[in-house]
């Protein structure tokens, strides 16, 4: 029973999506089952709170390793829902002048502006950052020429390489610098144009492939492990 | 019933038994994104094969999550196969948790655990975005066997260059039914690779047809393949 009736809630659901979409006048109901969803999420974020909050507690409380990160990641949740419910710092709203709590909580100047402009974006920014460097260590492995296939790589990255400065830098064509621009321009245009566009598309189609087979079982009850124990 | 092999699936069980040896645990990702996205579902499904043969061993799985729902679709499914396995007493729920919602707050989490616990085995099984790399270079920095797999095409050259094994695209859907070695299930692989010729049939028809309208001019032929371009393959309006 445990597993019977969300599965039945899950089958139910998802062919009434898949009617919806060729059905017109059953579209409505997808907008519906969005915000079912919507809802759902919301009161899920109570349970992430309370996850959030007991896993590093628990975490101090047994002094495991890197519990000083957890209380850093405490204090910082806790302030920043603090001074977001209780709208510190917001600047008073035009509209209500006589009520200094009615300005949005986003609001520029807002304590919860403050956090999220000069601490919460930069922390991203220098994280998403590091990303130049993984992607230099991934194609040094990538591209050492050790088998054919490597190799391979490593001359069409070459090439699109230059492709690409060529296509930047504006040349005489009439020159012999002007041609071999010309040429690797057309051959990076042709690899990715041609080529790579061909790979992808294949992926796409397995994938496309794949997710119909996917939602199949889901739908069909083929496959219930995501519905955990009886 | 003959499914052709996928290696990134053969190597779960070595995967598994690398982490038991070294006495390491293994990093379960699936991907960022919440329940509602059909790769979240499929790297699920492939998790509970992961978390039976881990409890087999009784080797612990780490499974932080980005999404609340994901976190306990993945505590249930977790619990569900220490029980299949016969270990139910090797199960802990502290081993799922939510971290947040944010990409990047949650890639410094799954990175600095990743450094101060050395998992031995990673895998990375759902809906990426830019944490892909991250991810799995500080997985290959931590000296980990990794199996990658998504459906973003863009991230896949990141998963092919930094992991061990990469399931590119429909693989990742045909992973559960694999793994779970059900008559029914495989049979709905076996179903993506009849779509797949189908697919490959229709792209050759489509070939040999707008080549013979563009040699012909024929109004017939020209006709057909309209039908089959603007009207069987387009999403509408003719397009």
């Amino acid at each position: 029973m445990r597993r019977t009736i969300p599965l039945l809630i899950a089958s139910l659901t998802g062919f009434a999506m898949i009617a919806a979409f060729f059905v017109k006048p059953a579209q409505p109901l997808t907008q519906l089952v969005e915000k079912w969803f919507t809802i759902l999420s919301a009161v899920a974020f109570l349970t992430a709170g309370t996850s959030l909050l007991l896993h590093h507690l628990k975490k101090i409380a047994a002094q495991h390793a890197g519990w000083g990160y957890s209380a850093v990641t405490l204090i910082a949740f806790l302030v920043t829902v603090g001074v977001g419910l209780l709208k510190v710092g917001v600047p008073i709203s035009p509209q209500f002048p006589n009520h200094p709590w009615a300005g949005s909580y986003q609001e520029e100047g807002s304590a919860f502006w403050w956090l999220y402009v000069y601490v919460m974006l930069p922390i991203t920014s220098t994280l998403f950052s590091l990303l130049a460097f993984y992607v230099a260590s991934a194609a040094f492995r990538a591209f050492r020429a050790k088998n054919t296939e490597a190799m391979l790589l490593l001359a069409t990255a070459f090439l699109i390489l230059l492709g690409r400065q060529a296509g930047e830098a504006s040349g005489d064509t009439w020159t012999l610098w002007g041609t071999v621009q010309t040429v690797l321009g057309v051959s990076s245009g042709t690899v990715k144009d041609v080529i790579m566009q061909a790979g992808q598309r294949a992926i796409m189609i397995g994938i496309a492939l794949g997710v119909a087979a996917t939602s199949l079982r889901i739908l069909l009850g083929l496959d219930r492990s995501y519905l955990g124990a009886d | 019933m003959y499914v052709r092999p996928i290696a990134g699936l053969k190597v779960i069980d070595e995967a598994v038994g690398r982490s038991t040896e070294m006495g390491r645990p293994m990093l379960f990702i699936p991907g960022i994104m919440d329940l509602d996205q059909i790769e979240t579902v499929a790297g699920l499904t492939v998790m509970s094969q992961i978390a039976k043969k881990a409890a087999e061993y009784d080797t612990p799985l780490e499974v932080p999550t980005a999404r609340v729902l994901v976190m306990s679709a993945a505590r249930e499914m977790c619990q569900a196969a220490a029980l299949a396995a016969g270990r139910p007493e090797t199960y802990d729920s502290d081993r799922i948790n939510y971290i947040t919602d944010d990409q990047f707050g949650y890639v410094a989490h799954v990175v600095g655990w990743m450094v101060r616990e050395k998992p031995a085995a990673c895998f990375f099984l759902g809906k990426f975005f830019a944490e892909s790399l991250i991810l799995a270079e500080t997985g290959q920095s931590v000296g980990a066997i990794q199996v990658g797999g998504t459906a973003e095409a863009a991230q896949l050259p990141f998963f092919v260059a930094a992991c061990d094994y990469a399931l590119i695209g429909e693989e990742l859907f045909a992973a559960s039914a694999y793994l779970s070695g059900e008559p029914q299930q495989l049979g709905t692989v076996q179903g993506q690779d009849w779509g797949k010729f189908l697919a490959i049939g229709l792209i050759v028809i489509g070939c040999l047809l707008a080549t013979a309208v563009s040699l012909t001019s024929d109004e017939t032929l020209a006709a057909v393949l309209h039908a089959l371009k603007d009207q069987i393959l387009s999403t509408g309006g003719g397009e």
